[in-house]
């Protein structure tokens, strides 16, 4: 408890020292970097991950690959990928790229369960009262899907947000840029100070996703999930 | 009218689920298909709206092949209802019910308000209105589907199994309320169920599939009790053939007799004759029986055994007033008027007396002949 203690002094007196929160090496930058790597592959993984689910379990073709791919992308190691595609090119690109790899397959994964899950007869009821196959994912699968695709997106910016640490090593700074330099410099209160801003970023998106889900999820499926 | 030619569906790997079925279903009617399973009734039905794609044969609405239409076209044409109701549990009950509406593109206000008026028709309070399905019970979610059904006005209904998920007692219910709708609507009617009860209850035609996909007999419910084509069709209508032929017997052609009623006014002893006799008010409605050995003073001040069920001259069947004879303590069945008012008695074996065409003349097999319930004895 203590420990703990001295710990939350230690990152308060570092977020408030005057020095943070000014120039490239402040907070607010760092933050901004951070969070913009993390929205980019966020919505770049979302498209492709929503469009493959999506197209996957409406067909109900496909669908063992999607799921093996997906699988196999979870194992590569982000660290690796990142050094791997720096080498071939400095930019952040690459940094993106892993990031993306890393957030596909939750997507993926749960909006194709989740569309594939959706009540045989809803989707019989649909189609045999004129809906065509467009409608019936737009107007059935995806509204009935959404309660796991939006897990899918949260798991994924979760992820990202503590992925996108890594920009900083190859020098694109974010957050991450606190703990490298702290670790290097034995800088305890820089990595701490880091850590925690990333963990409070982790807090906000699932704060985010929560609201999304009373915002975008129809009552009936949430009472129906809550009663059974 | 639909009409069946020759229809055939074989599934690669070669399982045929309607082998060469030829039928009709009239225009303002009710067909029923009925069978056991894997025989090819679910089958059929989806024949109609393309759900399914016949081998072979074709299937005409009021003589268009279906295939002339587009699925989609053709299917917002068509009410469609399932077992389980399949209720879209993201949309309120108003906009569940509004689904076709909102496809063929009425305005809003239109839709609405239709939905509203159905809503009450089958017998779902307006506050229901904005609820989710999963707030409903059962029975309620089906009426749901039945008004989503009903909601642009189809010519055409096709059921499958509407009635299968629910108790007994909401089952009935929602198969009178079903009834009572299609006396109002006259839509063309496919209704696709294993319980051969709700075939007899509902259908106008029954039309029996065999496992296989064969069609083994097409015919009106009074005809399929009296004349079963062959044994798989008798033994899948099952028990007490005969007591069930006399649901289509009508009962306004029964002499009723009123030897046996008497005013409450009356003294017991003027009641001699008959050992029970039944007790009324001024008004004719039944108090009660009694045992004119035991009974003395004024009737009305007796000691009165409860009357039972009665059957309601012309409305209920003959079946309905032998069970009442049966458990009226003085075996005597009590018709009342649709006051409520005794008409007379029968005893149960001037019941049977009535003629039941066919079930009790084996030999008669003219399919031609109008139905038993217009023969009153």
């Amino acid at each position: 408890m203590n420990d703990l203690w001295n710990q939350v002094d230690l990152f308060w007196t570092w977020l408030t020292a005057s020095s943070q929160w000014h120039g490239g090496d402040g907070i607010p930058h760092r933050l901004l970097q951070h969070v913009y790597y993390s929205g980019v592959s966020l919505a770049c993984a979302a498209v492709i991950g929503l469009a493959l689910g999506l197209i996957v379990g409406h067909t109900g073709r496909g669908g063992f690959l999607a799921i093996t791919v997906a699988n196999i992308a979870r194992a590569v190691p982000t660290f690796g990928l990142v050094l791997f595609v720096v080498v071939i090119e400095y930019s952040i690109t690459p940094v993106l790229i892993a990031l993306v790899a890393l957030a596909v397959p939750p997507i993926l994964v749960n909006t194709f369960e989740g569309v594939r899950g959706v009540d045989a007869d809803a989707k019989d009821a649909a189609r045999g009262m004129g809906m065509t196959g467009w409608g019936v994912l737009w107007q059935v699968e995806l509204p009935m899907a959404l309660p796991l695709i939006l897990l899918g997106l949260r798991t994924s910016a979760i992820q990202v947000v503590a992925t996108a640490t890594i920009a900083a090593y190859p020098g694109f700074g974010g957050l991450g840029r606190y703990i490298i330099d702290g670790l290097a410099r034995n800088d305890y209160q820089l990595v701490v100070g880091g850590t925690v801003l990333v963990v409070l970023l982790a807090v906000i998106v699932q704060l985010v996703f929560a609201a999304l889900r009373r915002l975008v999820i129809s009552p009936g499926l949430l009472g129906s999930a809550s009663s059974s | 009218m639909i009409t069946f030619e020759g229809v055939t569906k074989r599934y690669p790997g070669g399982t045929v689920a309607l082998d060469d079925v030829s039928l009709d279903c009239p225009t303002g009617r009710i067909t029923v298909f009925v069978g056991t399973s894997g025989g090819g009734k679910t089958t059929a039905l989806r024949t109609i709206n393309r759900m399914v794609e016949p081998t072979s044969g074709r299937v005409l609405i009021d003589g268009q092949d279906v295939r002339e239409r587009k699925p989609a076209e053709l299917r917002r044409g068509i009410g469609y209802v399932i077992q389980h109701a399949g209720l879209f549990p993201h949309r309120t009950i108003l906009n569940n019910i509004t689904t076709v509406p909102d496809l063929v593109g009425w305005n809003k206000k239109k839709a609405r308000d239709r939905a509203l008026e159905l809503m009450e028709r089958v017998g779902l309070e307006p506050a229901m209105a904005k609820r989710y399905p999963f707030q409903l019970s059962g029975g309620q979610q089906q009426r749901v589907g039945v008004a989503r059904a009903l909601a642009a006005d189809p010519p055409i209904m096709l059921m499958d199994e509407p009635f299968s998920a629910v108790d007994p007692v909401v089952r009935a219910e929602l198969q009178d309320e079903f009834l009572r709708l299609q006396d109002e609507l006259h839509k063309t009617i496919v209704f696709v169920t294993h319980d051969i009860d709700e075939a007899i209850k509902l259908g106008d035609r029954i039309a029996v599939f065999q496992t296989g996909g064969k069609l083994v007999q097409l015919d009106s419910p009074e005809n399929l009790l009296a004349h079963p084509a062959d044994d798989f069709v008798a033994g899948f209508i099952g028990q007490n053939r005969g007591i069930r032929t006399l649901s289509f017997a009508a009962t306004d052609g029964l002499r009723l007799s009123d030897e046996a009623v008497r005013p409450a006014s009356a003294d017991a002893a003027e009641a001699a004759g008959p050992e029970w006799v039944l007790v009324v008010d001024d008004d004719r409605r039944p108090l009660g029986w009694a045992r004119t050995a035991e009974a003395a003073g004024p009737l009305g001040e007796a000691r009165l055994s409860p009357v039972g069920p009665t059957f309601q001259v012309g409305t209920d069947s003959v079946r309905v007033a032998l069970d009442a004879a049966v458990l009226s303590p003085s075996g005597l069945a009590v018709g009342v008027d649709d006051s409520g008012a005794v008409v007379g008695t029968a005893a149960g074996t001037d019941l049977l007396t009535v003629p039941t065409h066919g079930t009790r003349d084996g030999t008669d097999a003219d399919d031609d002949a109008p139905t038993l319930s217009k023969e009153g004895g």
